[in-house]
Formats: structure tokens, C-alpha cells, sequence
């Protein structure tokens, strides 16, 4: 069963200059973690939004647990837990005070759910008579879910939980993640970060209101077109300049620090003939491996 | 060949309270190097980019920017530094015109020199249609990547940014990152915050803060090298998974 | 139930740790009596007048009585050369003149009909209106005195609304409508920017998103700012009472009720800016602005809305703080009771529900 139905969705802003969200279609089944991929702008929030009723789509249907999102929208309300991209809980309020707060807004109580946040409370209820305004990033995030949580809803929707978050926290967050979902709660995650596709079941790689991809991971890493290498040699600058002005190469973009590059008509002596033809150009110490695609490529690749 | 210090720190401390936000940091940085300055949430990176930029007095210690003294020559540093924060960088309601104008303006460009940057400016941000729209109208990308070519419109010595590419899609942030390594091969120092991990490899050198403190300042390569560490998240996961602070 | 019992505790935490808020909420109310209450009744005291009386009769001797025994004034001497009373302006800082004429209490007696002269300093447009109302009313009340008397049918045109001030304080005309200005404002203010808060820091969404019924968001928040300005209610007029000496004639349950009546219209208009507004600053700017100014200029406490133009007059009839005005003058000043306001209450009743209608009508369930 499809815990989420999007189908031809389309959201326009400003009397329809401006399209959020266009031709949108995907599913998520019950019990899964579905990652929403793509950069600030690229219509995310506004699917967040349709699915928690909170806008209305200008066409197409989506439905939520088999509820539809417009005409159903007081049933959906009370079984999903939503966690909006901003931190959005009462910075006035003490981490306690929030917690009891959002419990008795979805009429329960902080002890009738325990179990299900008890992972994640214990990490900040040291903290817990602190307003939750002078909590750190990481922390903010884990009240957050907590209250997300806190009426144990069948699907969560996280937008964009981890933004603005240090990389030890983003790792503690996710793993709460995939402790939640095997407790059987659908999870529908949005992100900027690639790296962070994989952690997800299924992904949608979403830019500019358009679904570009949806697929597992690895399949989407397996369709990527083309053998890909990472290059690197001294003088890293001057090789991407030099990397996109060779015409042997296809694409070429910067990756840390090598530079992820693609051939035009590939053969086994074009590596070869590559470094020699840098060599010419001066460059030392080249390194050159084949390499699997990342998330990151395959969404630069399909951007372009 | 000597390297020109343009950033020189010793022993920098802010206090608030009982608190201490940025312990007795202590580096250098060249002229014409991209550094990176990164750190959890609450390590104290803001403060500390907020004392560089001659907005926050230091507790104790010294500090030279770009040649001026952290304490007494505040405004001489503020001439020749620029700034780009995710937050805020350029006014929405203004045309993209407008904003260079506006920008070149209050550093006291002289108008022929304002009028050629600008005609510089768009003509490599590639912004000529889009001169005289609102910057509110253009994608996040855009309004970063013009707000860096603000942010340099001076030809500054240091330019201070705070998370440029939050957000920014994997084809916007490597046109920013082209741009940085032009400004870095004009000799302008770059001294970036960022969370993404493999931007941190673009950088020359490395600082990486926890608690208030340089847990470690080298290369990416060296960095890596020294904590075993195949890319840089392992690295930062490290050394940042020690730290006992999570304040912001 | 409980649901609603945490929103109004929730809502009673955000208004206690927010300095700003409680300073707003109980601070201004105070400033306000202070400064409308005794600054301006320490203004007309004492004001130097000079009478030139032609007639010399009983009437113009006993008006003159009355002034010298009212503290408003301050009789510095009796002319008797015409000439004398412009250099009693220009040199001996005269407020007033009262010029009596010839077989005044004669025209007075016979033709029910006769004429005082008040010469008031126009430099000072404030105070010389508001020192010859105190003089109308000296009058007023002299004439109430022969009426009395006499039981004589004289036609003599009087400004009602001295008649029943006969103490001429300042405050007590002030009181009610600061009352009406602070109630409004505190109300409409506190209720719009604390919605408005909530779709500013994103809980608005999650409140949304939740089985939470959002007309009960709405009642949730109003009840706590409806509590506070019953509180606030009761310290302008204690202050009222005590620093300034305001009576209240009439039922003191009335007048809260009236204020009750006020403060839940206020609310709803809150309400009804809340949902137009998206972020707090323009809120309070609305609230400030589009409040504050209708409030001072068409309640009638600040300008007489007699003397203002017709549309004017007209266009002050929306705004509810007249009518409370009404209400609360005729209550606490000529102790009056239901019978006599009843209109001005059904008016208040009905614009009430009708901003709340509307306001409730038109709350987003959604984002947009």
C-alpha cells in the first residue's frame, strides 16, 4: 500500500508567474524512507506543504494514507507529524514546556508515547528546563522531532531537518532516522545535502519544480551514463581549466579534491592519451582512477 | 618566495561572562589563500569571523587584519574587507543595478570606476538581461554568486564568507567555487565557512574549531593524511565528535 | 478541554517572559493615565482671568462669585476701562476675560435672553478652549441655578456635556476615553501580533498541521489577552479613582461589562489584522497606526466631533471606542444605567459580531 500518492501535481505562485512545483508525480510505500533531493528553491517545501494540507495544489491529487489531501485534510491533520524547514518550536518555552505543549495539542501525553522518543529525548533532557531559544542547532532539531513524534503519527514529514546542522549532528539525526522507520513510521525527508541520499530507501531528485529521477540509490547511481574518473594532479585550478578546454573530455567538475571527469568517445587508451596531453600542458603528479558515480554526479549530470 | 601575512591572530580571546566563545586562537592567513574555517554548531566560528571583521572587541589578545589593528583601527579594516553571509547579502527589493551601485557606493567607488566593475561584473555573472530586475526575481544561485561580485567590488585584501553555498544547487556551487579561485589568483584572500565537506578540499589550508579552540590547521591532504582519514567528513567527524560544548 | 487549557497556559508564559509584552501590556495603560490625567488638569489651574463687568447687577456679581470660587481660575482684578483688557493680555499674562454688558441681568430677566462676552488668549488655542468650556459652564450652572429658582422658560443655548462636570476636572473627561484608547489599542495589538508571532516563527504550520481545531486557536488566544485587559481594566480605574479623583457614578458591573463588551470587539479586530499581516512589524504598524490615530481623533475625548466636517462626524461612527466613549462617560460621569445607553451597547454588540464573523471567517485553515 502507497502511504503517499502524488499525482501531476502542479503549484503555481503569484497568480501563476512563478511555478513551485510542476507535473509532480511519486509514491512512497508504507514503511519506507523516501528522501526529497534537491537545492534550496527547487520546490520541495511546496510538496511538503500540499501533502500536510496546508496548501492546495492548483492541479493534480495527492493523497495521504489514502486520504486525500483536500478533501480529507482533518483526518490527515491528526495522523502525520510534521517538522517544517525552519525550527519551528516556541523559543520562550523551555525543551519540557514544548514537548507538553505539542503532547496536549494532539490531545496525549509525553508518558503514553515515551518509547517512541525515549531514544531521543534522553539526549536532551539534561536540558530540558532550558528555553529551547538557547539550544544548539543539533539539539533544536531533536526537540523538534520529538514533538513531531510525540503522537506517534504513521508518517513523519521532515523538511529539510538536517540544513544549517553540523556533520555530527546530521549523522546522530539520521540515524535516529532509520531507528523511527523500523519501528514501521513512513518517513518522507527532504534535503539539500547529496551525501545524504543514500541513507534514504528511495529517492527523488527534484530541481526547478521538476521530478528529475525516482529511484533507489544505487539505481540511480547504475543509470548514470557514462565511466566516470576522478583526476587530480598539483595544480588543481588550473587543471579543471585546462580539463574543460581538452577535447577529448566530456564533462568534467570539481569534487573535493579531485575533479570528476567524463570522456567523449571512450577507449581503453584514452586515459593515456589524456595525461599525456596534460603532461604537454605542464601539469605534475596526475592521478587518474575509475571511479562510481555519487548521488552528486548523477544529479549534476541530469541537471544538465 | 615569502608569503605576505594578511590575517595574523595571537592568542585571540572573547569572553561573555563565564563563557568562553573563542579561546586563545592562534594562525595565520596569506595573502591570496583560500582558508577554510570550520567547525560544529556553537564552536565558536562566528565570534571569532565577527572580532576579524572588526564588528565584535576582543577579551584578550591581539590581532592584525590586512595590516590594521583589531582594536584601534576598526574602520581601516572594515575599508578593506568584504563580507557575504548567507543571510543576508543583497537587498531584494532593489534592481541587480541598484545593488552594485548601492554597494560600490558605500565603499566610495568613483563613478567611472563603479560604471566599468559593473559592466564587468554582469557581463561575467552573465546577468545582462537581468539588470534591471528586482534581485528577489533571480534563483538563489544567482543572488549568491552576485553577491559575492558585490562583496569583492572593492577589490578588498580579505573577503569573509559565512556559508555562501547553503542550499545552492551542485552546478551553482561549483560556478561560486570558480569564481572564489578567480578572486584568490587576483591575490584576494578568502576566508570561508561552509558545511559542505568537499568544499572544504577546494581550500588551501584547513582550520578546524572545537570548543572555542584550533583543534587542527593544515592542508586537506596533511589533515587527512594525519587522522587516517580518507575524505574530510571523517576528519571533521573526528575531531568534532569530542566536543563537550553544544551551545550556539 | 485540556487541549485548550495548555494553549492558555502556553500563551500565559509567552506574555510573562517577554519584557516587552508585559511592559506594553501593564506600562502603558499607567503612562497614559499619568500623562493625559495630570498633565493636563495641572494645566487650566490657576488661570489668571480679569472680568469687566457694564452691568453691575446681581446676575453678573453672582457669575463673578462662582468664577472667583472656582479653582480653575484665578480672578486677578475687575476692569473698568475697555481699553485695560488687551494690556492685561499682552502684560499680565491674562487667560480670559469675561465681559459682562450693560442690563445684563434686565435682558436677562425680560427678554430670557442675554449675552456674555468671553475674550479667550488664541495664542494658546488649547487652553483657551478648554478654559472657555470651564467658563460656558460656570455659566451654565449659574443659569441651572435660576432655572431652579425661578421656574422661568429661558432660552438659552448650553453645551450639555459641561452641565454634568460641574467640578470642570479635566480627567474626568479624559479617563473614559483613555479607557477606550487603551483597551483598543492593548487589545488589538497584543491579539494580532501574538497570531502573527506564530506564523513568523513557523508553529503556526505545526499548529495546522494538527487535530487542533483552528477556531480554537483563536479562542485560546483571545481568552488570555481578554483576561489580562480585565486586569488592565482594573488598574485604570483604580488609578482613576484614587490618583485622580474620577467618580464613577453609576453600576461599577455595568461599566465592566461595557469594558468586557470593548475588549472582545478589540479582539476580533486584532483577529481580522492577524490574518492580513504576515509579519509582526507589520502588524504593530497597523495596529499602531491605523489604530492609534481613528482612536485620539474620532473618540471624541481628544477633538469635540461636533465641530468636526460632516463626513467626518459620519465616518466616526465606525469606530468603536465613540461608543464605548459614550458609554462610559454616561456610566461613571452622570451615573447613568442601561436604559439610557442601551443603543450605544447594541451598536458596540453589533459591530462585535460582526468583526468577529468576519475575522473567524475569513482565518486561514491553510497557508494560503
Amino acid at each position: 500500500m502507497n502511504m503517499v500518492e502524488v499525482v501531476d501535481v502542479v503549484k503555481t505562485y503569484n497568480k501563476g508567474s512563478l511555478t513551485a512545483v510542476d507535473q509532480v508525480n511519486f509514491s512512497v510505500k508504507k514503511g519506507e524512507l523516501f528522501g526529497l533531493i534537491g537545492p534550496d528553491g527547487a520546490g520541495k517545501t511546496t510538496i511538503f506543504r500540499i501533502l500536510t494540507t496546508l496548501l492546495l495544489p492548483n492541479q493534480g491529487s495527492a493523497s495521504v494514507a489514502g486520504l486525500d489531501v483536500v478533501k480529507d485534510y482533518k483526518q490527515i491533520r491528526k495522523m502525520v507529524g510534521y517538522m517544517p524547514g525552519k525550527f519551528s518550536l516556541y523559543q520562550d518555552l523551555t525543551v519540557e514546556e514544548n514537548l507538553n505543549f505539542f503532547a496536549s495539542v494532539f490531545n496525549t501525553s509525553i508518558a503514553e508515547n515515551y518509547d517512541l522518543i525515549k531514544d531521543i529525548y534522553v539526549q536532551i533532557e539534561p536540558f530540558k528546563d532550558r528555553r529551547a531559544g538557547k539550544l544548539s542547532g543539533g539539539m533544536k532539531q531533536k526537540l523538534a522531532l520529538c514533538c513531531a513524534l510525540i503522537h506517534k503519527p504513521e508518517i513523519l514529514f521532515l523538511d529539510e531537518p538536517t540544513t544549517g546542522v553540523d556533520v555530527v549532528s546530521r549523522k546522530e539525526f539520521w540515524d535516529m532516522l532509520g531507528r523511527l522507520k523500523d519501528q514501521g513510521i513512513t518517513i518522507l525527508v527532504s534535503t539539500p545535502y547529496m551525501d545524504e541520499a543514500t541513507l534514504c530507501e528511495r529517492i527523488a531528485l527534484i530541481q526547478n519544480g521538476k521530478i528529475m529521477s525516482v529511484e533507489t540509490p544505487d539505481e540511480i547511481i547504475k543509470q548514470y551514463p557514462d565511466p566516470l574518473f576522478a583526476i587530480k594532479a598539483s595544480n588543481m585550478g588550473k587543471l579543471l581549466i585546462d580539463l574543460r578546454n581538452n577535447p577529448y573530455i566530456k564533462t568534467c567538475n570539481a569534487f573535493g579534491e579531485f575533479h570528476h571527469i567524463t570522456f567523449n568517445n571512450l577507449s581503453d587508451s584514452s586515459m593515456e592519451i589524456l595525461v599525456k596531453s596534460l603532461e604537454n600542458q605542464n601539469h605534475k603528479e596526475i592521478e587518474i582512477n575509475p571511479i562510481t558515480p555519487n548521488i552528486e554526479d548523477c544529479f549534476i549530470n541530469l541537471m544538465n | 618566495m615569502s608569503k605576505e601575512v594578511v590575517i595574523k591572530t595571537d592568542k585571540l580571546t572573547k569572553k561573555f561572562g563565564d563563557f568562553i566563545a573563542t579561546n586563545s586562537i592562534s594562525f595565520e592567513v596569506y595573502k591570496g589563500e583560500i582558508f577554510g574555517f570550520l567547525g560544529a554548531n556553537g564552536a565558536g566560528k562566528t565570534t571569532a569571523m565577527k572580532m576579524l571583521c572588526g564588528l565584535s572587541r576582543p577579551s584578550s589578545g591581539e590581532a592584525m587584519i590586512a595590516g590594521f589593528d583589531i582594536y584601534k583601527q576598526t574602520e581601516e579594516i572594515k575599508k578593506s574587507i568584504g563580507y557575504m553571509s548567507q543571510k543576508f547579502s543583497l537587498y531584494e527589493d532593489l534592481t541587480v543595478k541598484e545593488n552594485i551601485d548601492f554597494f560600490g557606493g558605500i565603499y566610495g567607488l568613483r563613478s567611472e570606476d563603479l560604471k566599468a566593475k559593473r559592466a564587468e561584473l554582469i557581463k561575467t555573472l552573465g546577468l545582462e538581461n537581468e539588470v534591471n530586475q528586482l534581485v528577489s526575481s533571480l534563483p538563489l544561485g544567482w543572488k549568491q554568486k552576485l553577491a559575492f561580485s558585490v562583496a569583492v567590488i572593492h577589490d578588498p585584501k580579505i573577503v569573509f564568507l559565512d556559508e555562501p553555498t547553503g542550499g545552492v544547487d551542485p552546478v551553482t556551487r561549483r560556478q561560486f567555487w570558480d569564481l572564489i579561485y578567480d578572486a584568490s589568483s587576483r591575490g584576494i584572500t578568502i576566508f570561508v565557512t561552509t558545511h559542505y565537506m568537499d568544499e572544504a578540499e577546494y581550500c588551501n589550508r584547513i582550520s578546524m574549531m572545537v570548543d572555542g579552540e584550533i583543534k587542527a590547521l593544515d592542508s586537506p591532504f596533511n589533515l587527512k593524511k594525519q587522522y587516517g582519514a580518507d575524505t574530510m567528513d571523517e576528519v571533521f567527524y573526528e575531531l568534532a565528535r569530542g566536543a563537550t560544548r553544544k551551545g550556539d | 478541554m485540556k487541549q485548550f487549557l495548555s494553549f492558555v497556559r502556553k500563551e500565559f508564559y509567552h506574555v510573562f517572559r517577554d519584557r516587552k509584552t508585559l511592559l506594553m501590556l501593564f506600562g502603558l495603560p499607567i503612562v497614559q493615565i499619568v500623562l493625559f490625567g495630570f498633565a493636563l488638569t495641572n494645566e487650566v489651574k490657576n488661570a489668571k482671568i480679569v472680568i469687566f463687568d457694564y452691568a453691575k447687577d446681581i446676575a453678573s456679581q453672582e457669575i463673578t462669585q462662582k468664577f472667583e470660587a472656582n479653582q480653575n481660575f484665578q480672578l486677578t482684578k475687575s476692569l473698568m476701562n475697555a481699553k485695560q483688557i488687551e494690556s492685561a493680555f499682552k502684560k499680565e499674562n491674562v487667560k480670559l476675560a469675561i465681559v459682562f454688558p450693560a442690563n445684563f441681568y434686565e435682558d436677562l430677566l425680560h427678554l430670557h435672553k442675554a449675552q456674555i462676552q468671553i475674550i479667550a488668549d488664541g495664542s494658546d488655542p488649547n487652553t483657551a478652549s478648554t478654559l472657555q468650556n470651564y467658563a460656558n459652564a460656570i455659566i451654565m450652572d449659574y443659569q441651572m441655578d435660576l432655572l431652579q429658582n425661578q421656574k422661568l422658560p429661558y432660552s438659552i443655548n448650553t453645551e450639555l456635556r459641561m452641565l454634568y462636570n460641574p467640578e470642570l476636572k479635566g480627567a474626568t473627561t479624559f479617563v473614559p476615553g483613555i479607557m477606550a484608547l487603551v483597551l483598543m489599542l492593548i487589545c488589538v495589538l497584543m491579539t494580532a501580533v501574538s497570531i502573527v508571532r506564530e506564523k513568523e516563527m513557523g508553529t503556526m504550520e505545526i499548529l495546522l498541521v494538527s487535530p487542533f481545531n483552528p477556531f480554537l486557536v483563536i479562542v485560546s488566544k483571545a481568552l488570555p489577552y481578554f483576561l489580562l485587559s480585565m486586569v488592565n481594566l482594573t488598574v485604570i480605574l483604580v488609578m482613576a479613582t484614587t490618583l485622580l479623583d474620577m467618580p464613577i457614578h453609576g453600576s461599577l458591573l455595568l461599566l465592566v461589562a461595557e469594558s468586557a463588551l470593548l475588549i472582545i470587539c478589540a479582539l476580533s479586530v486584532g483577529l481580522l489584522i492577524s490574518n492580513i499581516t504576515k509579519s509582526q512589524q507589520a502588524a504593530m504598524l497597523i495596529s499602531m497606526m491605523g489604530m492609534m490615530l481613528p482612536i485620539i481623533l474620532f473618540t471624541g475625548f481628544m477633538f469635540p466631533l461636533e465641530n468636526m466636517p460632516k463626513p467626518l462626524q459620519l465616518f466616526s461612527n465606525i469606530v468603536p471606542s465613540k461608543w464605548y466613549y459614550i458609554i462610559a462617560k454616561s456610566i461613571m460621569l452622570k451615573g447613568l444605567g442601561i436604559a439610557a445607553i442601551w443603543k450605544e451597547t447594541l451598536v458596540l454588540i453589533g459591530m462585535t459580531v460582526l468583526l468577529l464573523f468576519l475575522s473567524l471567517k475569513k482565518f486561514k485553515t491553510r497557508l494560503e
